[in-house]
């Protein structure tokens, strides 16, 4: 035992030690050694009921997480909490063409099915756990403040830590799953109340209010994995975590967790601990970032455009991700009713893709919006637009969305949500 | 020649050639590529990553600043490695990210090929190395540039 720094509890020795199993055991050093890397010295329970996992996806060609996932299986070495999971990569009602459908079933997602399996073994929530957005009330895995995480997805991660005040590391897939198995995590970073502390002070001095997509970008690109403190946004989202802050806050910080590495901000007067404890989170000698209107039009035109044809027609338009809230949908198809009327059009002239969680989905479709949006000609899936667009077909396609974290791993080019809506819902070139 | 002293991450030995990547190294970008289309020489396919595109990963000392991307980033390291198909050593200038150190221990813990991981080399590691350069990493973190 005395090749490990970390200071362990008698019950922790005896997993390491093999006592309760020699997965176990090797599920415990991969999270000592993991911690150690990062100084922790001793490992906390997890308190929050329950775990969300980032790979969602059966990649055929994992089969070495397929292979761990069933050695753990077979051993009974399985999750003590149920867990979400990020959404699924395919869903037929979402457009893709006969070659596109083959690459997806056949080769990329061929392992899905089985993977389905074994996350149920493993002890998923339910059938309907597939979502980025785990933490809304409709799904149900809300973590409450101080609660101790084992969770990846850079989005729910930052979400869970910034605006619900839990407390949870940036981790990778397999480690996410190895603490809701173990119970425990190592402390480290954003567990301990020294690596919540701001670095960064961001000056929002803006005239209008920030598109949510645009400023998480930019913070995220200039701040990195640090924690930035930010003032005057809450001029344009009040200091209230209504529905409309929760929604601009869940953009905002999927943009700055996928344009940096983001794993916590606070904004003043609004996030949990920045109301609580203010100006001293924020760390001596911490640097200052001001965005004004024009720091945000040059993050905008800094964006390459990697389509073949930059001047291509757009084939598809996503909007959500992260996936829709409840309010976002219902607001989004309201938008895209009124300006196709305006337009003296009947639908929409992009194939477009709303995306949200399945419970999300469920509770929309009972209402009569339902079937305007339909009308309108949208779709509304579960999918997951980063793992449709993970195919070397999207390359070729040119896919819109006002997500920046869409437009940061794929081909996908980002416009704001009014250009979205314009694009989409005026007559096709 | 030149020497750099890091910290050991996951101790080991090895000698291969430098590849350099300044800017973030988008781990899910670049090896998806290789783990779906069977490219054991594992071409690096992040377009965003001008240092590296479709050049071979595969045995090569891989110098970086820290990885970015999803946080799928050390699961896909993971089955990398599993797959024979990672870089021989992982060498960073500055600490080493979570995502990343993810996938150094499950390589060290769950596969029979460790890959050697050292960071903390500072900045002036990223300036002096070359891609091609020979790079010789010992087991006290030590990385030796010729």
């Amino acid at each position: 035992m005395s090749e490990y720094k970390m200071q362990l509890t008698q019950e922790q020795r005896d997993i390491l030690e093999g006592k309760q199993g020699e997965m176990l055991a090797k599920v415990m050093k991969t999270l000592v050694l993991y911690g150690e890397t990062f100084g922790a010295e001793k490992m906390v329970p997890v308190t929050g009921k329950m775990g969300h996992l980032v790979t969602s996806f059966g990649f055929g060609v994992m089969k070495p997480v397929f292979e761990l996932m069933d050695q753990l299986i077979e051993s009974g070495t399985v999750s003590k909490q149920s867990f979400t999971v990020d959404p699924k990569p395919m869903d037929k009602n979402v457009p893709s063409n006969l070659i596109e459908d083959l690459v997806f079933k056949k080769f990329m997602y061929s392992a899905q099915k089985s993977y389905d399996v074994q996350l149920k073994k493993m002890g998923i929530e339910g059938s309907d756990a597939y979502t980025c957005t785990c933490y809304l009330d409709e799904v149900g895995n809300t973590p409450k403040k101080g609660d101790i995480l084992s969770w990846a997805e850079s989005s729910a991660v930052v979400y869970a830590n910034s605006v619900l005040g839990a407390r949870c590391n940036r981790n990778s897939g397999i480690i996410d799953l190895f603490g809701s198995i173990l119970g425990y995590v190592p402390y480290f970073g954003l567990l301990t109340d020294e690596g919540r502390k701001a670095t960064w002070i961001v000056d929002i001095q803006t005239t209008k209010k920030p598109e949510a997509q645009l400023l998480g970008s930019a913070i995220g690109m200039k701040v990195m994995e640090d924690v930035p403190y930010v003032k005057g946004l809450d001029k344009w989202i009040g200091n209230e975590l209504n529905d409309d802050a929760k929604a601009y806050l869940k953009n905002f910080g999927a943009a700055t967790a996928s344009n940096g590495a983001v794993g916590l901000y606070h904004i003043e007067h609004l996030t949990p601990e920045a109301v609580e404890q203010g100006e001293d989170l924020i760390c001596e000698n911490a640097k200052v970032y001001v965005i004004d209107d024009a720091e945000l039009e040059r993050i905008k035109a800094s964006y390459p455009v990697i389509w073949k044809d930059p001047a291509a027609q757009p084939k598809l338009c996503f909007i959500g991700c992260p996936h829709l809230t409840y309010a976002e949908l219902t607001a989004w198809t309201e938008k895209v009713v009124a300006k196709l009327a305006e337009n003296g059009r009947k639908k929409v002239s992009v194939p477009t893709v709303f995306t949200a969680a399945p419970a999300v989905v469920e509770a929309f479709n009972k209402t009569e919006m339902a079937e305007a949006l339909k009308s309108a000609g949208v779709v509304l899936s579960y999918i997951c637009p980063l793992m449709y667009m993970n195919n070397p077909l999207c390359g070729k396609k040119p896919v819109i969305t006002n997500s920046n974290k869409l437009r940061t791993y794929t081909t996908s080019r980002y416009y704001t949500d009014d250009e979205i809506l314009d694009i989409i819902t005026k007559e096709a070139k | 020649m030149k020497t750099f002293q890091g910290r050991v991450v996951i101790s080991g030995s090895c000698t291969a050639e430098a590849l350099v990547s300044h800017g973030g190294f988008n781990t899910l970008a670049s090896f998806q590529k290789s783990l779906l289309f069977g490219d054991k020489t594992a071409k690096c396919a992040d377009q965003n990553n001008p240092d590296l595109y479709g050049q071979v990963m595969a045995g090569k000392a891989l110098c970086l600043p820290m990885t970015i991307g999803s946080t799928t980033g050390g699961l896909v390291l993971y089955c990398a490695n599993a797959m024979g198909r990672n870089p021989a050593c992982l060498l960073f200038s500055k600490p080493i990210d979570s995502l990343a150190a993810a996938g150094a221990v499950l390589s060290s813990v769950w596969s029979d090929n460790p890959m050697p991981t050292v960071d903390s080399l500072g900045d002036e590691f990223l300036e002096a190395v070359k891609t091609g350069d020979k790079i010789t990493v010992s087991e006290d973190g030590t990385v030796t540039v010729e």
